[in-house]
């Protein structure tokens, strides 16, 4: 399976732009413990995560481990057809994923 | 479990006894097995079985329209059109293997196959497509296979489950293979299918509510929120077995398959819904 | 089957990785309340603590409203989603009120953002989602009780 993958939408609804993600991570809460070795697994969890339409900010993230595995996020904004939309995160490991659509 | 004799139950009672007399035909069984629950449930419509446990629960049902609206099952969807798009070693792809239009592949299965008198599944034929291309099978229950599957799955969605009713001697051999395996009690807590996903369904066991077996196969591969991935019908299948502290079946194997092929008549008319995503 | 955790040494390896996580921050990313913070808030096991920690006070609000489910299907994957009617806006702070890490979230809206934000998160004791929003310099509060049970089916 790919890891880390970010999946993007953005659409016109009601007037705003609508954006929602779903972002590929086990968000390991560093308490579980791997079934067969016994070892916990350390924590690995998205740490930041920014939405920009056209490079202005428009949500500004941090999470922890509380957020649920495969996590998915969604915000509206006023907005408009054309608008580049991107969302970049960095887990605590210093991976990184992003994605971008524009607004049709 | 009281079991109050209304028309559908006898109905369904009669299709049950044909084991030791006259044989009901897998089209009579269909019949009183969709008419059991659709005089259970009488507010939910027919369509809406393939949704399982949300098509009668409508609080789950809310959280599952919210997951719903980002299904997670859609990062495994984009691996499995990468995999479906690339080739083999050997310059073949799994196009060659799958005749037809991609968006009719999900519906061919599953299906009595009379050379090798047995019962073919997608996830079998993906496998054997491989093989037959000098490529590794894929483990049968998650990850990859489930991925691909997913992308089948999708493409065939809205698609009728129109499955041949079994009528030669060897399809009814399997069919009957799969209708005693569901009617059938197993394991330490001495349960059959039909125990949970008939007679009890909708009821709750501790905080979960029990499905229909009425569309079960339609949503399948499906993400599980518990699994935190993708898992075919037959993991689900062997899940489901331990549970009830049953030895459970391996995937791909003649009880399962002929599990899916019962279920999958049993739901005629539904339509095909998969991937899926449950909790 | 297995059933039992061993709690006590799963909490040690917990707080150590909420620490890892709460000390890196991009400079880009500050939130309010991050000058008054005097210990982690992702330490905090009890929202007053995460309070303390982020320096807050506030004030219940009806103009917020916190949706997520009376019974949730998947303590693992609760989906929440907060908005509110308060002028300015401008900050959203997600609590678990019975999670071991109590603060799960912060969102900062941006000037074009609607006021509200949905999520999906791991509730793991019934309790509350609580949101506290920042608008002009004061905190409002509003939250909504979730339970969770076990289940039966597993698998």
């Amino acid at each position: 399976m790919a890891k880390f993958k970010t999946r993007l939408k953005v659409k016109m609804k009601d007037g705003k732009v609508n954006v929602k993600a779903i972002m590929s991570h086990p968000m390991e809460t560093g308490r579980r413990k791997d079934k067969k070795t016994g070892e916990t697994i350390p924590a690995h969890f998205i740490k930041d995560v920014v939405v920009t339409a056209n490079d202005k900010p428009v949500l500004t993230a941090e999470w922890s481990i509380g957020v649920s595995k495969n996590p998915y996020l969604s915000v509206n904004y006023a907005g408009k057809s054309g608008d580049k939309v991107k969302i970049s995160w960095k887990d605590n490991k210093g991976n990184t994923g992003e994605a971008e659509k524009t607004v049709k | 479990m009281k079991i109050t004799m209304t028309a559908s139950i006898a109905a369904l009672a009669i299709s049950l006894s044909s084991f030791t007399a006259v044989q009901a035909s897998p089209a009579e069984d269909v019949k009183a097995f969709q008419g059991y629950f659709k005089s259970k449930f009488k507010d939910t419509k027919f369509d809406d079985y393939v949704n399982g446990i949300y098509s009668i629960d409508p609080a789950s049902r809310k959280q599952w329209e919210e997951i719903e609206e980002f299904p997670p099952y859609e990062l495994a969807m984009d691996d499995g059109e990468a995999m479906w798009n690339k080739a083999f070693a050997n310059g073949k792809s799994y196009k060659d293997c799958f005749a037809g239009k991609l968006e009719d592949i999900r519906s061919t299965y599953p299906r009595y196959d009379e050379k090798a008198d047995t019962i073919r599944t997608i996830e079998g034929d993906i496998n054997k497509c491989r093989t037959d291309n000098g490529e590794k099978p894929l483990k049968w229950k998650k990850g990859k296979i489930a991925a691909l599957s997913a992308y089948i799955a999708y493409q065939g969605r809205g698609k009728e489950i129109a499955i041949k009713m079994p009528s030669t001697e060897k399809e009814l051999a399997w069919y009957n293979k799969g209708k005693t395996f569901f009617y059938a009690k197993r394991g330490q807590l001495n349960m059959a299918c039909a125990d949970c996903h008939v007679y009890n369904s909708g009821n709750s066991i501790r905080a979960d509510k029990l499905s229909p077996a009425l569309g079960h196969p339609s949503h399948f591969p499906v993400y599980r929120s518990k699994w935190g991935g993708m898992g075919t019908l037959h993991r689900r299948y062997a899940g489901c077995n331990k549970n009830i502290r049953a030895k459970p079946f391996k995937a791909q194997s003649d009880e399962y398959k002929a599990l899916e092929y019962f279920q999958v008549v049993m739901s005629s008319g539904l339509k095909w819904n998969g991937p899926g995503a449950r909790k | 089957m297995k059933r039992r955790t061993f709690l006590k040494g799963s909490l040690a390896a917990g707080v150590t990785g909420a620490a890892v996580g709460g000390g890196l921050l991009a400079p880009s990313m500050a939130f309010a309340g991050d000058a008054a913070a005097t210990t982690d808030p992702y330490a905090a096991t009890s929202v007053e603590d995460a309070l303390k920690a982020l320096g807050i006070t506030a004030e219940d609000s009806d103009k917020i409203t916190v949706t997520a489910p009376d019974l949730a299907e998947n303590a693992a994957v609760v989906p929440v989603e907060i908005t509110t009617t308060l002028d300015s806006a401008e900050e959203i702070i997600v609590m678990v009120s019975k999670n071991p890490t109590v603060l799960v979230a912060k969102f900062k809206l941006g000037e074009t953002a609607d006021h509200g934000v949905k999520c999906r998160f791991k509730v793991g004791k019934s309790g509350d989602v609580i949101a506290y929003v920042k608008a002009g310099d004061k905190y409002y509060t509003a939250k909504k009780a979730v339970k969770v049970t076990k289940g039966g089916c597993g698998g």
